[in-house]
């Protein structure tokens, strides 16, 4: 048996976490040192898989790394574990960022010990998200990611948090609550519990009791309540704002692609007819998630409320993406959240950094201070101009090859009007960055800023690490995009569009 | 011949000198250093040396062609992404025109931005800015221009907003890639739709579909007009030409550079580029000449009554460019009254409004470049603060004259050719546009002697030296600028009275139409025996003595001449309330105070509200039950029992799977949540950790025996 990569690079951190849950004392250097350390070779190991990942055409619709045993007989469940185009991206992404999520709460100093236990548990639950093949395994590490989220919001978070963890809990229950349901139709129509051995065309469901569409949708509002798609936002906007910066990248930047990564794996590939015939309804709330999210962004003046709500325009590329169902879309849509994830992902993190430094988060106050803190200033354009799409960022790429699939998807009616209006998108996005950004670092000078720090080198350090990526993405997207499509294609043939 | 791997140096060369700039030299080097300013220069001089040398190999070549091999950047399904290099005559021109003014804008600027705290960041975004124009000249593709042509609106933003700590100059940049973009969108929309229709992006493939007849109808035209709102945007074209007398507020030499090579003849080159799918449409060409012609003549109304000296300038910028683009449409309605379109035909109609894109990017530098010197002496652009100032800055005044004088459209200088060229053949297919424009001659040879006598003749009337300025803090001494600023403007003084003389025998009409031409008269001679440009000088003439009698022999008084046209002055100073109608109604009024702040409500009264009044409904009957026993009752039926000590209800010991009801779940979830954050907040975190610990232990060691 080879090395189980997979199983690695998932439990790594959790060991970590169980590890830091047992120091003993107060060592708050010693914790720090060992997230860190767990939490990067979970990465490296990450890297490794993608490094050596079989890029050629026969790899298409192959899991590699793959780990399957039996895990509960009666159930006919497995622990099973693979990579494909699809989730690789997102697994070596999380990585980075429980890597990163790190460091950026290197200076927390409330309760050390139990809030990196926490981060890592977190991290453990979202790679297992990622990495399971088999929908009960997926469902629980789903769950298991509530708990430690709840209490990094409830603990170490700011403003109304409690209220914020707990709506974020309830919420988050309530979409699981249709995901276990689905997972139970799924289980006692088909009798299995795979994800992945789907025959052409998806399962056949006619012959049962409960129609595909109504397991169909089960599963969706999970996925969507995650994602999330408008009406079911409002969680993200106070769970994002409140939690701490290390909670806010990992919310923003690898939680709540759970959802898009749910609906490709398993609402697309798995129900492809009922996709089909639902897409043009979801295209329609994909475009107004766009334009929604963007409309309410213009009106926030809180800085991580701002970021929060762009998140929900960005997700709406992605569930347009999806459901145009075409090949280019649907890649651009995995390109869409591994962009988000980093540039969102940065954007919380250099907001949290200011706000930290500056002890002020309303936009209203701030003003003047690229000429206090250059670094995290230039930073913070950096992240906020691959947002909108700037060339030579991830963000470019991944928007305008969304873009570019949707409307020359052939599987949906009408898809080539809901693209021109959902790119009316990045009309606004560039009005609502450029206003974050003119408010925040332009104007004059304001002098109770003088004595505000910039970036010490353990932050340089990070930030430049999301920038790099940002920059070799939008350079030269290839090397992601060719594992993207080995994910890709095998959903798309079973579109047969 | 040139090496292909030579060409991708004219563009590479600055994108060298930007990474170098600002990774390496701006951390490390002080401020008062010279050094990026060399390092820039250097590095657009030799791809200036690089450009001519590809002109001249293209006017070698018999098609006026060069071909550069092309590579694939990235392939998504179907569709494979390639960058690759389109070098004609054309893009031939534009090489060696963005080239010579950013060098002569750099130089330029060795002195006008010395000692500013952001020097090196000034000659970063500089290279970056003259790499991305030089990028949108080059492309074979439309995606590829589109790419640069992002990162050309993204640089402008940075320039115009340089002196970030003046909110007007932060607000202005925002303006103006807010504005560029509503055009851009239609420019993507006009990608998109060509690339649905054709399966390309590729440029040349699209010529030869539109000249065919493969792409036609309504889909040529929306695509068209697709792309002719990005060059509207860019452009600044009415409607979308509020950002650009704004945009003043960069440095004075980024204002000669976005006005005269690069951001705003991105939109006439795009129109120019993309000119064979613009014939086969009648609509599209049409549109072209309307809204040139239109902008024309409303821009120079503006510049007839600004006294900031640069927006005078700004505004014969919008209106020149109108010139262009009804050039170009002007041109299509002609080729299309022949009936008769083949590619290199349509290339050659492009060459009319080209040219005089050429040839304004020398004038214009210049008259940029005349404006920052004569700011530099006095601090300030208000033309009421200045005068007299052809006695200090004598090269100054002779090289603005010059400029002035070729705006004008003045015999021999350049810009009597070109415009000349357009008046001709918009009188052989719109007599209405004819006229309009022709009133733009009298504007604009009066705005800009206007501006000349203002600023140069009389006496002097600023403030008292000592007086801190606009643009740079140190205190007013009327002086002539260093030689470092003088010289750019001496060369570019002299193409400015040259540079017109490539087409007097038609070979510049020849060299774009590979072959064709479309000129109405060939040829110096030619031009004199057609009466249109003796009645075109006779009109320019007019309106410089206009200027004379009223700014510079004082025969008649400005004051009394703007009562009589008061009503029209209030309208041309106020902008046509084109400001306060985008920014006040539009945007605060209608989009801000009522579209986004109603959604804003819904937001958070309705979508949000109605997840607050569930989970308050949850806890209120949770609470309500509990208190009249019924909750008491079920959980008996349930087999769990409430227990009251001291009429405080406690914590009823059960198990919550074994209550049945949605209702109850739901309420015990919300008191759960509640009971656990006490619980962190007196320390037994540590138990939850441990036993979410020890299952996930247990859950490896089921895993283990079950493998």
């Amino acid at each position: 048996m080879s090395f189980p990569y997979l199983s690695a690079i998932i439990f790594l951190p959790a060991i970590g976490s169980i590890i830091i849950a047992f120091l003993g004392g107060n060592r708050p250097r010693l914790t720090k040192y060992l997230a860190a350390l767990f939490t990067l070779a979970s990465f490296i190991l990450s890297l490794v898989i993608f490094a050596v990942f079989d890029r050629s055409a026969g790899a298409s619709g192959a899991f590699q790394f793959e780990e399957k045993a039996l895990w509960i007989p009666p159930l006919g469940a497995h622990y099973h574990l693979g990579m494909d185009g699809l989730n690789l991206p997102m697994v070596v992404l999380t990585a980075f960022l429980g890597f990163m999520v790190v460091l950026i709460s290197w200076k927390e100093n409330l309760r050390v010990r139990e809030h990196f236990a926490w981060l890592l548990l977190l991290e453990t639950s979202i790679l297992g998200v990622f990495s399971s093949l088999d929908l009960l395994l997926f469902f629980v590490f789903w769950e298991i990611e509530l708990i430690p989220m709840y209490f990094i919001i409830a603990v170490w978070g700011t403003g109304r948090r409690q209220y914020s963890a707990i709506k974020y809990v309830i919420y988050t229950l309530f979409g699981s609550a249709f995901i276990l349901a689905g997972i139970l139709c799924l289980y006692f129509t088909t009798g299995s519990l795979s994800m992945v051995d789907s025959s052409p065309g998806g399962r056949a469901l006619i012959t049962t009791a409960i129609p595909a569409a109504v397991i169909f949708f089960f599963l969706l509002i999970g996925f969507a309540v995650k994602l999330p798609v408008v009406p079911l936002h409002t969680w993200l906007p106070d769970a994002h704002t409140d939690a701490p910066t290390a909670g806010s990248v990992m919310l923003a930047g690898a939680l709540i692609k759970m959802g898009g990564y749910g609906m490709i794996r398993v609402s697309v590939s798995l129900f492809p007819e009922v996709a089909r015939t639902y897409a043009p309804l979801l295209v329609i709330l994909a475009v107004i998630t766009v334009l929604y999210g963007a409309a309410l962004t213009l009106r926030q003046h809180d800085l991580k409320r701002m970021i929060a709500y762009s998140s929900v325009s960005h997700m709406g590329y992605v569930l347009l993406g999806v459901f145009a169902l075409g090949e280019m879309s649907l890649t651009g849509a995995v390109l869409q959240m591994v962009s988000h994830g980093l540039l969102t992902g940065l954007l919380f993190a250099v907001a949290g950094l200011t706000i930290h430094n500056v002890h002020e988060r309303d936009l209203r106050k701030l003003g003047g201070l690229a000429r206090q803190i250059p670094i995290i200033a230039v930073i913070f354009f950096i992240a906020g101009f691959g947002s909108f799409g700037v060339p030579a960022t991830s963000g470019f790429i991944a928007e305008y090859i969304t873009f570019i699939g949707s409307f020359i998807s052939q599987v949906v009616d009408g898809i080539q009007v809901a693209t021109i209006v959902a790119i009316g998108g990045i009309i606004l996005s560039a009005v609502y960055i450029l206003w974050m950004l003119q408010r925040a670092f332009y104007g004059p000078v304001q002098e109770q800023y003088n004595s505000v720090k910039d970036a010490n080198t353990l932050e340089r350090f990070y930030m430049f690490a999301f920038v790099a990526l940002i920059m070799l993405i939008g350079i030269y997207p290839s090397f992601l995009i060719n594992i993207i499509q080995l994910g890709v294609s095998p959903i798309v043939r079973l579109l047969g569009g | 011949m040139i090496a292909s791997e030579l060409i991708w140096l004219i563009f590479l060369l600055p994108v060298f000198s930007f990474i170098i700039v600002s990774l390496f030299i701006r951390p490390s080097v002080k401020p008062t250093s010279k050094i990026a300013g060399y390092i820039t220069i250097t590095a657009i001089s030799a791809s200036l040396v690089l450009s001519l040398w590809t002109l001249l190999t293209v006017m070698a070549e018999p098609k006026h062609e060069l071909a550069v091999p092309d590579f694939s950047w990235l392939t998504v399904g179907d569709l494979t992404i390639r960058i690759g290099l389109m070098i004609d005559s054309l893009t031939a021109v534009m090489l060696v025109v963005v080239t010579v003014v950013s060098l002569m804008v750099q130089i330029y600027s060795q002195g006008y931005m010395h000692g500013d705290p952001g020097y090196h960041r000034y000659y970063a975004w500089m290279s970056l800015f003259t790499a991305s124009m030089l990028g949108v000249i080059m492309a074979n593709s439309l995606l590829l221009i589109f790419f640069f042509w992002e990162l050309v609106g993204l640089c402008s933003y940075l320039l115009i907003g340089f002196w970030f700590h003046r909110p007007a100059a932060a607000n202005a940049a925002k303006k103006a890639f807010v504005v560029t973009r509503l055009g851009d969108f239609g420019f993507l929309a006009a990608i998109l739709l060509l690339y649905t229709n054709t399966g390309t992006f590729n440029i040349p493939e699209l010529h030869e579909m539109a000249i065919t007849g493969v792409l036609a109808g309504t889909t040529l035209t929306w695509a068209a007009i697709g792309i002719f709102a990005g060059a509207i945007g860019k452009s600044a074209q009415f409607p979308l030409h509020v950002w650009l007398p704004d945009a003043m507020e960069g440095p004075t030499p980024v204002s000669a550079l976005i006005h005269a090579a690069t951001m705003v003849a991105a939109g006439v080159f795009l129109v120019a580029r993309t000119f064979p799918l613009f014939v086969n449409s009648a609509t599209a060409v049409t549109i072209v000449a309307v809204i040139g012609a239109f902008t024309a003549i409303f821009a120079a109304t503006m510049g007839l009554v600004m006294n900031d000296m640069k927006r005078v300038v700004a505004y014969s910028t919008i209106s020149q460019l109108g010139y262009m683009m009804l050039g170009l449409g002007a041109a299509g309605l002609a080729l299309r009254q022949e009936g008769h379109v083949t590619l290199e035909l349509a290339k050659a109609a492009a060459a009319i409004g080209i040219f005089h894109l050429f040839n304004h990017a020398f004038f214009k530098a210049l008259l940029f470049l005349g404006a920052g010197s004569v700011n530099h002496a006095t601090n300030t652009f208000d033309m009421r603060q200045m005068g007299g100032l052809r006695k200090v800055m004598p090269w100054t005044y002779a090289t603005f004259v010059i400029g002035a004088l070729s705006l004008a459209g003045i015999w021999p200088l350049s810009g009597f050719w070109s415009k000349d060229e357009i008046l001709a053949v918009t009188w052989d297919t719109q007599r209405v546009l004819f006229t309009l424009v022709m009133i733009t001659v009298l504007m604009t040879a009066f705005y800009i002697f206007r501006v000349v006598f203002l600023t140069f003749s009389g006496q002097y009337r600023g403030s008292d030296p000592g007086s801190h300025g606009q643009e740079h803090d140190h205190t007013t001494h009327l002086h002539e600028s260093s030689p470092v600023m003088v010289a750019p403007m001496v060369i570019l003084a002299i193409l400015a009275i040259i540079s017109g003389f490539w087409n007097i025998t038609g070979s510049f009409d020849a060299f774009m139409g590979h072959g064709e031409t479309r000129s109405f008269a060939s040829g110096l001679f030619g031009i004199f025996t057609h009466p249109l440009p003796w009645i075109a000088l006779l009109v320019a003439g007019l309106g410089i003595f206009l200027a004379y009698a009223i700014y510079g022999a004082k025969w008649l008084s400005a004051e009394r001449i703007g009562h009589i046209f008061r009503p029209l002055y209030i309208i041309f100073s106020r902008k046509y309330w084109f400001d306060e109608l985008y920014e006040n109604v539009i945007v605060k009024l209608i989009l801000l105070k009522w579209v986004f702040a109603a959604l804003e409500k819904i937001d958070t009264k309705v979508v949000d509200g109605a997840v607050n009044g569930l989970a308050n409904t949850v806890r209120t009957i949770y609470r309500i039950a509990l208190l009249n026993g019924i909750f008491d009752i079920l959980q008996r039926v349930d087999g769990t029992k409430i227990e009251k000590a001291n009429g405080v209800i406690k914590e009823p010991n059960k198990n919550w799977w074994q209550v049945d009801g949605i209702v109850n779940v739901m309420a015990n979830g919300v008191t759960a949540s509640g009971e656990a954050l006490k619980k962190t907040q007196t320390g037994q975190l540590q138990l939850y950790g441990l036993v979410i610990g020890l299952g996930v232990v247990a859950i490896i060691l089921v895993l283990y025996f079950a493998g």
